[in-house]
């Protein structure tokens, strides 16, 4: 079998990181949300905003990092709808999130139509360039492959290290996760839960909606109806396999991507006269699907996840 | 700021909060009509015109809800178990499938007989594949919301994969279709020079016997105790295991036969574009409703009337009809928020 030769060419491994990087971005920003107790279900829609979004500023004349902050600040917008519900009305978190996602893509494909109402094949604009890095890049291998990637990945891989210290070594990372382990402690310690709460269910919004702005703003040049597609909740998916680490979504998210990088890659060599193509591109699903399943036993949920806050409730 | 429960609230305002909502979500929809330059209160007109104010129009709009009553009732049935099943879209898909499978010429039945084969087994069909995450949520306490919904992708890449080679119909010049429903196996219409289909009296007789379900017998008892208290309803001595299954089979069997009416009501044949979100849209209609069988019924018939509305708009003034949807998410978050100020007071402090 060819599949050894193929772990070997330094295209596999740039494919893995790029088709990685949203799910890297979306693992972590459901995770936030996650260890501090709320479920958002809102990220399929918060990545198709995201991708709009990012990709209109860039449109529009903006530059891109312009287009990266705007993507995250609309998501924040949303996380903040989603906490208005889920937080200080105590409102289902599954139904509210699904809310969100109904509205936010539908919002994205309003506002992408109005903006562009003639537009037949979806218009393009300059995408972030892969950088090489100095020094590191003439590495052999992870050189061309890891280290030659869009600014957007970086960030990504970035975001991974600011978040597990951010969560495991700061006092507000400690608020977070208590927030989603034990409120009434928090409350004890004179911190606002519901504020501790609304704060991370922002944060993790604007890093679902930059995932999906790298989709529109680097991994491809243009926005297409229905594009994110079910990247969102591969996410969700991630984040049960990951076990609530960051260091781990990372593994997770890597994992995930190298499979599928690698599916198309057999796929390419077998010319799909073995099996139809439909089976491959069903193997992302059928991977998120397994790994809950595999990692359901040793899942330890966030206690309070999916349980509304309300000050002055006895425990 | 906090929230008080409300010892008893007041009827009026439970039967008026729906109403309320989505007139809110009318309002925060005017906004978006207003940017696009158009008059609001002629597109919502052109909108009501489009979705009722013709026999024509009428007649699509009962067509469109046909499918969305009963997607509706699904979601309405497992959300009140709270079997989260938002694989809707893929079991009417499955139904669809299994319609084709028999209905292309596999059975030779006259059509008294070959119409409820195809009924049923489109409905083991939707059923068989939510007991699948139904079992793994039983078992492993793996979250149904993530697994329904990716099961969705599984399956419309799987009957695209069917529709491309095996299912293919040699006759359709090359476009990925399946071979034609026989004509014993078609449902009649039943209103002429119109789409409607003996498909709608079909799922308002679902509705009918859903409400009886829940409403007289212990089977929705069950449904309604496992959802509000799962540990509680153990206590009692329910099975809960099993009454989540028997909620998966009645709910997923409902969104396969809205799959098996569009093929042999509306269309005829199956293709990948045979359902435009239905499922989706149904789990909308069940929020609506407030999980309400009766309420689905209204709520299937007002969504449905907003796409065809908004389809007829879309086509006479400059607005995207992406509206529709925009509408009918703001509705539902706007429902959301006004049965929960129904229960509570927000009180100062």
């Amino acid at each position: 079998m060819d599949i050894l030769e193929i772990l070997l060419t330094t295209g596999f491994w740039a494919a893995t990181l790029r088709i990685a990087t949203p799910l890297i971005f979306g693992t972590l920003g459901e995770l936030i949300c996650e260890r501090a107790g709320v479920l958002n279900l809102g990220i399929e829609g918060i990545m198709t905003m995201g991708a709009m979004a990012g990709w209109m500023w860039v449109y529009q004349g903006g530059d891109l990092w312009g287009g990266v902050a705007f993507a995250a600040f609309i998501g924040m917008m949303f996380g903040l709808l989603h906490s208005g519900f889920t937080v200080y009305l105590g409102l289902s978190q599954h139904v509210t999130g699904i809310g969100i996602t109904l509205l936010a893509s539908s919002l994205s494909y309003f506002v992408f139509r109005m903006l562009l109402p003639d537009a037949t094949t979806p218009p393009k604009i300059e995408p972030f360039q892969p950088y090489a890095i100095p020094l590191l890049s003439d590495l052999p291998v992870i050189g061309p492959s890891v280290f030659t990637q869009t600014p957007m990945t970086y960030l990504a891989l970035i975001c991974v290290a600011v978040i597990w210290y951010g969560l495991n070594r700061t006092p507000v990372g400690l608020a977070v996760r208590m927030a989603g382990e034990n409120p009434l402690a928090v409350e004890a310690q004179g911190i606002d839960v519901l504020a501790v709460r609304t704060g991370a269910v922002m944060v993790g919004s604007a890093l679902m909606s930059v995932g999906g702005a790298f989709l529109t703003m680097s991994a491809f040049d243009a926005f297409y109806f229905g594009m994110v597609n079910g990247r969102g909740w591969i996410c969700v998916a991630l984040v049960i396999f990951a076990s609530w680490r960051p260091g781990k979504a990372l593994l997770g998210a890597l994992l995930f991507a190298g499979i599928d990088a690698l599916q198309v890659r057999v796929q390419q060599v077998s010319g799909g006269a073995a099996i139809p193509y439909q089976f491959f591109l069903m193997a992302p699903y059928v991977l998120s699907i397994l790994a809950m399943v595999v990692m359901a036993r040793r899942a330890a949920y966030p206690k309070a996840l999916l349980a509304p806050f309300r000050r002055g409730d006895r425990a | 700021m906090r929230l008080e429960l409300r010892e008893s609230p007041p009827i009026w305002l439970a039967g008026m909060a729906p109403i309320l909502a989505v007139g809110a979500a009318l309002v925060l929809c005017a906004g978006l009509i207003a940017w696009t330059g158009e008059s609001v209160l002629e597109a919502y007109a052109l909108l009501v015109k489009g979705a009722v104010g013709s026999r024509f129009a009428l007649a699509e709009t009962l067509t469109r809800a046909t499918p969305l009553i009963l997607t509706g009732l699904a979601a309405a049935v497992a959300f009140r178990a709270k079997l989260w099943n938002i694989g809707g879209e893929g079991q009417l898909y499955m139904g669809a499938l299994a319609a084709t499978w028999l209905g292309t010429g596999a059975l030779d039945l006259p059509a008294f007989l070959l119409i409820p084969v195809l009924l049923i087994a489109g409905a083991l069909a939707g059923g068989a594949v939510l007991v699948v995450p139904a079992l793994i949520k039983n078992k492993l306490r793996v979250d149904e919301v993530v697994t329904t919904l990716l099961l969705n992708f599984i399956i419309l890449l799987f009957v695209n994969y069917l529709l491309e080679g095996p299912l293919k119909d040699p006759m359709s010049l090359g476009w990925p279709q399946a071979a034609p429903i026989i004509d014993e196996g078609l449902l009649p219409k039943i209103l002429e020079k119109s789409r409607l289909h003996l498909g709608l009296i079909i799922a308002l007789l679902a509705a009918l016997a859903i409400w009886l379900v829940m409403r007289f017998t212990v089977w929705g008892f069950e449904i309604k105790a496992v959802g509000l208290n799962a540990r509680g309803a153990a206590f009692s001595g329910i099975n809960v295991n099993g009454t989540i299954i028997r909620t998966a089979l009645i709910s997923g069997g409902l969104a396969g036969i809205a799959g098996v009416g569009e093929v042999i009501g509306l269309k005829g044949y199956l293709t990948l574009d045979l359902s435009p979100g239905f499922g989706y849209t149904g789990i909308a209609v069940a929020m609506l409703a407030q999980l309400h069988p009766i309420g689905v019924v209204v709520s299937a018939f007002f969504l449905a009337g907003i796409y065809v509305g908004a389809d007829s708009m879309g086509r006479a003034v400059n607005i995207p009809t992406y509206l529709a949807d925009v509408l009918v998410a703001s509705s539902v978050l706007c429902v959301l928020v006004s049965v929960m100020l129904v229960r509570f007071r927000i009180r100062r402090g």
